[in-house]
């Protein structure tokens, strides 16, 4: 593959990219997407997460797992940095701490592929009292 | 922080919490000077002044789920024992910005690291936001810019993996152009 150095090199590759994407646009629907948000405060890039998030990104790709990852600010769970939040589509949002490239890797073929739950989900408690 | 770029991640978080519409990342390595600077410019909410005299304080933190803030002293902490010097001005409603200066071949200095990794986690992580990257090597300066770059993919999307991809590999090829 050519390197892309400067945006005209990118318009170029622009109709590739494209291609690429819409099949992968094809192949899903918005609601069905797995969705994954790393805590990115200073506690959880000290210990890692930025790696973390670099192979879910690269691996749910290569793996066809369709999920949109992305960071958020601190979750507050600092003890058990990196945390990562995982929605599958019709579940409720699990965090996952201490997560290293090994779980990272559990994650997407445990959890999100076959349901498994995992050691070392924080206890979470999406659900407020009026909402019952 | 072992690198220089999750420091920028972390004080970036910053800008976005603060609401910024607008990011500017600098850096600058000068060899003359022996200095390499980072600056990150934001338009977000800002800070008071009596808010500004304590961030550098670990025991402050403007997050209500714990009672420390570690990002800004760590940061000043690393710009000092690499002989160099750190600035945060700030005015309420304008925005922040953050000045470290560090000593180029200092041997306390942490090495700058993946720092087009960091850019395009920042970038596509808040696709809302412009962010404006300038890096310069003494003479030579590259500028990486997302308004620009929305231009020319018009609706690709800047969170796809195949796209980030890409843009970090631009960066990277013309970060090697300015060593």
């Amino acid at each position: 593959m050519t390197k892309i150095k400067s945006l005209a090199d990118l318009k170029k590759m622009k109709s590739d990219l494209q291609s690429q994407i819409s099949i992968r646009q094809k192949s899903e629907n918005p609601e069905g997407r797995t969705l994954i948000r790393i805590g990115m405060g200073t506690s959880g890039i000290a210990s890692g997460a930025k790696q973390v998030m670099e192979f879910l990104m690269d691996e749910l790709e290569k793996r066809n797992v369709d999920a949109i990852v992305t960071q958020v600010g601190d979750m507050g769970y600092s003890y058990a940095d990196p945390t990562v939040e995982v929605t599958v589509p019709g579940k409720d949002p699990l965090v996952f701490g201490d997560v290293t490239i090994k779980k990272a890797d559990d994650i997407i073929e445990k959890y999100i592929k076959n349901g498994e739950l995992l050691d070392g989900i924080i206890p979470v408690n999406y659900e407020t009292i009026d909402k019952k | 922080m072992k690198e220089l770029s999750l420091h920028v991640l972390d004080v970036i978080q910053n800008s976005v919490s603060a609401n910024a519409a607008n990011i500017h990342l600098i850096i600058h390595e000068n060899s003359s000077a022996e200095t390499l600077t980072i600056i990150i410019e934001d338009d977000g909410k800002g800070m008071a002044p009596e808010v500004l005299g304590k961030v550098t304080d670990p025991f402050f933190t403007s997050r209500t789920t714990r009672k420390v803030g570690l990002g800004i002293p760590l940061f000043k902490q690393n710009a000092e024992i690499s002989g160099g010097s750190f600035k945060i001005t700030s005015q309420l409603g304008k925005g922040t910005r953050v000045k470290a200066v560090f000593g180029l071949s200092h041997f306390d200095r942490p090495p700058l690291g993946d720092i087009a990794g960091v850019v395009m986690l920042m970038v596509s992580s808040n696709l809302h936001i412009n962010f404006f990257y300038q890096h310069k090597i003494d003479q030579k300066m590259y500028e990486f810019n997302t308004p620009e770059i929305k231009e020319v993919l018009e609706d690709l999307p800047l969170n796809d993996p195949a796209v980030i991809r890409h843009l970090k590999e631009m960066i990277n090829e013309n970060l090697k152009d300015l060593r």
